[in-house]
């Protein structure tokens, strides 16, 4: 589909997200999928070799913020106003992250997203999950009616 | 009546900026993003010198989300490791002579971390500054923040809760 090579050239080519070789592999309107392979460069703790909480925020980041840029009632744009991420257990050093995102609100002005993150032992406990808010100028196309909106 | 003669500053300044250079060294993450400390006594000012990799935006052109939180998280943690560390040194319970690549200092780990984006972080130098609200046992709370060209502007503040290392 020509929206989801878009959306991935879009992604893919943020020098952060290359810079963390971050690769989209699910995008539809209010939901993302960015995974992003263990790299010793992004160690957070030498003794254990466990990946820094940064990287993980970053893909978190990333993820959320592309469901808001995929809801087809606003421009495509946004930006992070909070995001809170809460780490459950390390990630297995070596093991691949992969982030789902869902946008599962948003008003004229407010996105609001929640993501979890795992490893390569998906039925395990997450490694970490986030909330958070994004800016959004939501555009009448698509529009639907919320109450507390009007 | 004689007064213990007070060590030389050159001795004091090599001993605590070693162990600060043993603390930041060990991580390839802070490596990666090329960040530096800054110390005045105490006191440590994050510097992340602005790289065309940490752009998120490349229109406006802006810092990506994640690159700064990655900088408010690396600060927080080494901010509160470095508070840990300084105790130890300072008391004479670590003998920074031992700290090296063999014998890394232990870092908190992160319990929770939520950033406020405050201003579009523009495409130059970030500092950013820790302050240790309160440091138990087991777990501390952090806060950190962020600015660029004018210290009373933040483009971005943080809060964290961690848990503290064992001691060896």
């Amino acid at each position: 589909m020509q929206i989801d090579k878009l959306a991935r050239q879009m992604i893919e080519a943020l020098p952060f997200s290359k810079a963390l070789s971050m690769r989209l592999e699910e995008i539809e309107p209010g939901r993302a999928v960015i995974s992003m392979p263990w790299d010793e460069r992004l160690i957070g703790d030498p003794r254990t070799g466990v990946i820094h909480g940064g990287a993980v925020s970053a893909l978190m980041d990333t993820t959320a913020g592309a469901t808001v840029m995929a809801r087809p009632d606003g421009p495509g744009i946004t930006a992070t106003i909070d995001l809170r991420i809460d780490y459950m257990r390390p990630a297995r050093p070596g093991q691949r992250l992969r982030c789902e995102a869902h946008c599962y609100h948003a008003t004229r002005s407010v996105a609001f997203v929640r993501a979890v993150t795992r490893d390569e032992e998906e039925r395990d406990v997450p490694v970490a999950t986030a909330t958070g808010a994004f800016t959004f100028n939501k555009t009448d196309k698509g529009n639907t009616a919320e109450a507390g909106n009007k | 009546m004689s007064a213990k003669k007070p060590e030389p500053v050159q001795v004091i300044k090599e001993r605590r900026d070693k162990a600060l250079s043993a603390l930041v060294q060990g991580v390839p993450y802070i490596s990666f993003l090329g960040i530096q400390f800054d110390r005045k006594g105490d006191e440590l000012t994050a510097i992340l010198p602005y790289a065309e990799a940490h752009i998120g935006n490349p229109t406006l052109p802006a810092l990506h989300g994640g690159a700064t939180a990655s900088f408010l998280e690396v600060t927080a943690i080494i901010g509160l490791g470095w508070a840990i560390l300084w105790e130890e040194i300072e008391s004479g319970r670590v003998d920074p002579a031992e700290i090296g690549p063999e014998r890394l200092p232990r870092l908190p780990k992160t319990i929770d971390f939520t950033v406020d984006y405050l201003r579009t972080g523009l495409p130059r130098d970030a500092y950013a500054r820790a302050r240790v609200n309160r440091s138990g046992r087991r777990y501390a709370s952090v806060h950190v923040e962020a600015w660029q060209d004018n210290r009373a502007r933040l483009f971005a503040q943080a809060t964290g809760h961690f848990l503290m290392p064992a001691r060896d």
